[in-house]
């Protein structure tokens, strides 16, 4: 062995550094399932311990990134392809597959053993299912199977504030079964949005995306079908015992945008959208992002004004 | 060429270890914090011999 060897600066296999297992667990995404989860948490009716309260919102998020382990491990061939994903941990070669295999098998029975202890059986085995669900339905099986991957995929997305609200009251209503159809109608939309300007990025990883298998205008057609859907749902939700004025007012301002934002691309055809550079399709996309945030943020304003008798209807 | 004793790896390495430190000393607070609040709770008591048994 020369001396060279074993000054390479490359990172060595099995010498990855905190922040490699960190990003396995999806820092982004997770920020969605915190909040999400949180919100679902407070709106509950009846209230926990902060204590509890943070323990179940800190092992929904571990939950969480766990799954996104253990997508990442499967999913590495894709992600070396993809521009947005070759610098994962794994297609980059800072972890194995089998590191990342064993870290996110581990997280998840810790994070579900510790669900169950910190709250009760109900939000582990919501968690559980949703772990379940990301992995083998979504990430083994639907992804690259068929074009409804990412809507019916959403659905492990959607489940944090189900099991937020499950943690503080020990089941499940309508208007959590609502906050979790309000995500599930949500990521169809966004996500075609993005393939619809990362358009080769799938194409070469093989995913059988919607603009890959059934072209693009279909995929215009069902943004603005999602979008239309989601628009009534969300208005609904404001009427629930979750809703409020504040929270309505919200939604009735975004939803509004949003459609318009489905609508002009709709109307749009190829040229129209390449020769400026996707504008309307990067721009649906942010807003997507803000629309999200900003209606469960408005529940949790209206729960937060519950106590001062201002919240709610 | 000389080794250098401070290697990149050693960095990556020092970083994994005070990091699974830190998670470690917080969890164990964590769960200390839990249990005080699940054992101050109105519902909780300890069970009688004739319970256990």
């Amino acid at each position: 062995m020369s001396d060279a060897s074993l000054n390479t600066t490359d990172t060595t296999i099995g010498e990855a550094g905190f922040g490699d297992y960190f990003a396995l667990l999806k820092p982004r995404v997770m920020t969605l399932v915190v909040f999400t989860a949180f919100i679902g948490l407070m709106a509950a009716p009846g209230g926990v311990h902060p204590v509890v309260g943070f323990a179940a919102i800190l092992f929904i998020a571990v939950g969480g990134g766990a799954s996104g382990a253990l997508n990442m491990w499967w999913d590495a061939d894709i992600d070396a392809v993809m521009k947005r994903t070759a610098k994962r941990p794994i297609p980059a070669g800072k972890v194995t597959g089998d590191e990342a295999f064993a870290f996110g098998m581990a997280l998840s029975g810790f994070s579900v053993v510790m669900l169950a202890l910190a709250t009760n059986f109900l939000a582990a085995g919501l968690l559980a299912f949703t772990i379940f669900f990301y992995v083998v339905i979504y990430t083994m099986w639907l992804k690259r199977w068929t074009p409804q991957n990412i809507v019916i995929g959403g659905a492990a997305g959607a489940f944090p504030p189900i099991i937020g609200w499950a943690a503080a009251t020990g089941s499940v209503s309508v208007e959590a079964i609502l906050m979790f159809a309000l995500i599930f109608m949500w990521t169809p939309p966004h996500f075609w949005a993005l393939a619809l300007f990362t358009r080769t990025d799938y194409d070469q990883a093989n995913v059988p995306m919607l603009t890959v298998t059934h072209g693009r205008r279909a995929t215009r057609v069902h943004i603005l079908a999602y979008t239309v859907l989601l628009a009534a749902l969300a208005v609904g939700l404001g009427f629930t015992s979750v809703g409020g004025p504040v929270y309505l007012a919200v939604a009735l301002y975004l939803n509004a945008r949003f459609l318009k934002g489905a609508v002009d691309i709709w109307r749009r055809d190829e040229p129209a959208a390449e020769a400026d550079k996707y504008l309307a399709e990067r721009k649906f996309f942010k807003a997507s992002l803000l629309y999200l945030f900003a209606h469960f943020g408005a529940i949790g304003i209206e729960a937060m004004l519950m106590p001062f008798g201002l919240g709610g209807w | 060429m000389s080794l250098s004793r401070q290697h990149e790896m050693h960095k990556r390495r020092f970083s994994r270890n005070l990091g699974l430190g830190i998670v470690l000393a917080a969890f164990v607070a964590l769960v200390f914090g839990l249990t005080v609040v699940k054992v101050s709770n109105e519902d909780f008591a300890i069970p009688t011999a004739e319970e256990a048994s």
